[in-house]
């Protein structure tokens, strides 16, 4: 009986280890934590990107009107993709669209907005991304819709067709 | 009496080094505790990639303004999630994960056991 019981299980163990590998294989490794929705926007300062003067972010975000905040630099190449949509978004009445140059040349970033159009009400400048952090982003490009000074929706990476339905639905 | 002043010199000198030292190694720690959420597999302190260089300087920052290491660590976990702590806390999500060993051992403990108490029967 014991002789027998030790192959079994042997099979057993080996056919579940495979079987979550090879699982496992499929998945990717790329882990992205839960994203907390409804959290009250940082406040912070920075430099307005044209003119360089010092804005506080509660004179950025005023009132019940719906912000999109992207961050953006000349050197990324998903922003170009994107771009579309956001000069689309900017024709809208009801939501502004609010740039942060993220870790860029200037003369770099003035030339983008030449070539492309420049979809933003206001852009500020965040020069060593300290400021990226403190929206709790990852990177370039990335959006926070805002309302009541809370960030309603995150959206990590690009925008695209389903993401600028979805917004536009919300904002509706 | 020279030997008196040399000796003050010294003391004076690697007080003054060991405080920067000290200073200096706040961030490094807590950098190094820090997971990159660009680039897994390493910390913010091991990487140069955009966002971990941020991240150095935002730590330098706030040690500047006078937050302490569970402070930076609490801000940066309400940002972020637990996930970017290497040290992850007891909470509903991680018990499994701290618990796990201990069970192990307390199981692992009753076989030896049992095999031991077995043994003394058969002798």
């Amino acid at each position: 009986m014991r002789t027998k019981i030790f192959p079994i299980f042997l099979i057993i163990t080996f056919s579940i280890t495979f079987y979550v590998f090879y699982k496992g294989l499929q998945n990717s490794n790329i882990y992205t934590p839960e994203i907390k929705s409804e959290i009250k926007i940082p406040s912070f300062e920075a430099k307005e990107f044209f003119s360089k003067d010092t804005i506080n972010s509660d004179q950025i975000f005023i009132g019940s009107e719906f912000y999109l905040l992207n961050i953006w630099a000349s050197w990324c190449i998903p922003c170009k993709e994107e771009h579309k949509y956001l000069m689309d978004l900017s024709k809208k009445e009801n939501i502004k669209i609010i740039g942060q140059n993220y870790k860029d040349n200037f003369v770099n970033a003035k030339n983008f907005l030449i070539k492309l159009d420049n979809p933003y009400d206001l852009i500020f400048s965040d020069n060593d991304g300290t400021i990226a952090i403190e929206w709790g982003a990852y990177g370039v490009p990335e959006s926070f819709l805002i309302k009541n000074n809370q960030i309603i929706k995150k959206i990590i990476g690009p925008l695209n067709e389903k993401l600028f339905s979805e917004i536009k639905e919300l904002t509706q | 009496m020279n030997i008196l002043k040399l000796l003050i010199t010294v003391i004076f000198l690697i007080n003054f080094y060991s405080s920067d030292l000290k200073a200096k190694n706040l961030g490094t720690e807590i950098t190094k505790n820090l997971r990159c959420l660009i680039c897994q597999g390493q910390s913010v302190y091991d990487s140069d990639s955009e966002f971990a260089n941020s991240l150095k300087i935002l730590v330098e920052k706030k040690l500047d303004d006078g937050l302490n290491e569970k402070q930076i660590y609490d801000y940066l976990k309400n940002k972020y999630g637990d996930w970017i702590l290497y040290d992850p806390g007891f909470n509903k999500n991680t018990y499994f994960l701290w618990l796990l060993p201990i069970l192990m051992f307390v199981f692992g403990g009753a076989i030896i056991l049992r095999k031991v108490i077995l043994k003394k029967k058969k002798l």
